[in-house]
């Protein structure tokens, strides 16, 4: 991967970000597409998700995932591009339209960024309590030969 | 030999409905929804995903419904679904290492980094039926402690720092795919892997519990299982860098087992990898076991005629819907084949009926 700008990095975190919402969610959030012209439809299809071998060794194939990805084109120019976990076109559509706002720099995006961000990390914390609640606290009964 | 045959149709039909009416069941018990299932039928959602190797929950969870539970029929539903895809391409290679952790143990050592948590385990429950499940009822809420957000490495690396662990042989290559090409012997470990992980949880805990009574013995110990979350990434060809295009909940099974080393090179614990889509617990240590096994040649081990250690009898075998395919097409119509058999079977006692006559003459 050759070095990334400051835009590229942003625009992984969106699309990153855009990628993990729930459709139901990102609707709520951003209802009115804008208008755009499609440069790719939104279409389903699969990615074949990789492990390596014993977790650090060289790569395999484990198995498929559902993929959505859609490319617009927004009236001022700016393309953006989308490819979402399911098969969910709106999830895609929108994800695309809204990458496509973050490159022309439009204020639409940082808000539904932001609440989705939050809200990522409120699950990632739920979990990281709930895991935290269920960690084996050891205790070793002191033996008279340790002593 | 098949020949076309007409007149079932009506019959096929009728057998449809019929089928439709009996998956439904009674009519004066509520429907269950697909999100129903995926919700609370969820381990049977991941195996699905597991074996049908597609990750998509409302998908397997659908197949689940419209196969009445029969999950092998379940799995030939996501199978047959997954080859009308287009594949875009495939992920960066998954970093376990980095999982998002709820469930995580060790059997090798007590105190490792990050510790031990148990997570929504079967473990120690007793077993019995619990008949509270059945009445409506108040749900029981997970505990929360705060988390201290330290970092859980991979057991086996801290055996891996002290040289004490055989070395994984780091590697750029494209690996072989069987969904593409047709799976052949000698297979190496990442096609190996590939097939496990996608293959019966039947058949490979089977495999896994010969190897523990000895059929191809492998002494292993659980180094690490975790289960959790990971970011997939994919490298995106239209802005020529990688972005996440969602996550996995992946459950990961490491094993440390019996040396390998010579009289030159000092002795090492070897591994043993299981990797499975979902919270699949018993799949990935099973598949461990007999990846573990399947190595032998490779770690100089002598071959004892283990079943486990035969790839082409593990590989072959695993894939229960290529099983179920040629098992069940036995029950279709075979009226020509079995033709010759009776004019055989009738040449055969005509014939050792004339030598008895001929016998008693």
């Amino acid at each position: 991967m050759s070095k990334l700008t400051q835009d590229d990095i942003e625009r992984r975190d969106r699309m990153g970000l855009l990628a993990r919402a729930t459709p139901t969610r990102l609707a709520e959030l951003f209802p009115e597409i804008p208008a755009h012209a499609l440069l790719r439809a939104p279409e389903a299809g699969a990615v074949m998700v990789r492990g390596r071998v014993g977790a650090s060794g060289g790569p395999f194939n484990l198995g498929e995932m559902t993929v959505t990805r859609c490319s617009v084109r927004l009236e001022g120019g700016a393309v953006g591009h989308a490819y979402v976990q399911g098969r969910d076109k709106s999830h895609a559509l929108r994800a695309a339209a809204l990458d496509a706002l973050g490159v022309a720099g439009s204020e639409l995006v940082a808000p539904v960024l932001g609440a989705l961000r939050a809200e990522e990390a409120a699950r990632h914390t739920e979990r990281a309590e709930k895991a935290a609640a269920t960690k084996v606290e050891f205790f070793t009964m002191v033996r008279g030969e340790d002593q | 030999m098949y020949v076309a045959t007409k007149g079932g149709e009506r019959a096929i039909d009728a057998a449809h409905d019929w089928l439709a009416e009996a998956r439904r069941g009674d009519p004066a018990i509520p429907e269950l929804s697909v999100a129903q299932i995926r919700e609370q039928m969820s381990l049977a959602v991941n195996r699905v995903m597991a074996e049908g190797s597609l990750y998509d929950p409302d998908l397997a969870a659908l197949a689940i419904k419209q196969a009445r539970g029969d999950l092998i029929e379940a799995i030939f539903l996501i199978r047959a679904y997954r080859t009308t895809l287009p594949r875009f391409g495939a992920s960066l290679p998954v970093e376990t290492g980095a999982m998002a952790i709820t469930r995580r143990i060790s059997a090798t050592f007590k105190d490792v980094p990050g510790g031990q948590v148990l997570g929504p385990t079967f473990d120690y429950t007793h077993r019995l039926l619990d008949f509270k499940l059945a009445a409506e009822g108040e749900v029981q809420q997970a505990g929360r402690k705060p988390a201290d957000d330290q970092p859980a490495p991979h057991v086996l690396a801290l055996l891996d720092r002290d040289g004490l662990m055989e070395p994984l042989a780091p590697s750029a290559a494209v690996p072989g795919d069987l969904t593409r090409e047709p799976l052949e012997m000698p297979a190496d470990r990442p096609l190996r892997l590939q097939a496990l992980s996608r293959g019966d949880e039947g058949f490979v805990l089977s495999m896994a519990y010969s190897t523990q009574r000895g059929y191809g013995r492998t002494h292993a110990f659980v180094g690490e299982l975790r289960i959790g979350s990971c970011a997939v990434e994919m490298e995106i060809p239209e802005l020529g860098f990688s972005v996440e295009i969602g996550t996995v909940e992946l459950s990961e099974c490491e094993t440390v087992n019996q040396f390998t080393g010579s009289k030159t090179e000092p002795a090492q614990f070897t591994r043993g990898y299981g990797l499975v889509f979902g919270q699949n617990e018993r799949k990935s240590i099973s598949m461990s076991l007999v990846d573990r096994a399947l190595r032998w040649e490779e770690l100089g081990e002598e071959d004892t005629g283990a079943p486990a250690q035969d790839a082409e009898f593990v590989l072959y075998h695993c894939d229960n819907i290529q099983a179920t395919g040629f098992l069940e097409h036995i029950k279709l119509p075979h009226y020509v084949d079995f033709q010759s058999e009776l004019e055989l079977i009738r040449r055969l006692r005509k014939a050792a009926g004339a030598s008895e006559r001929e016998a008693a003459e």
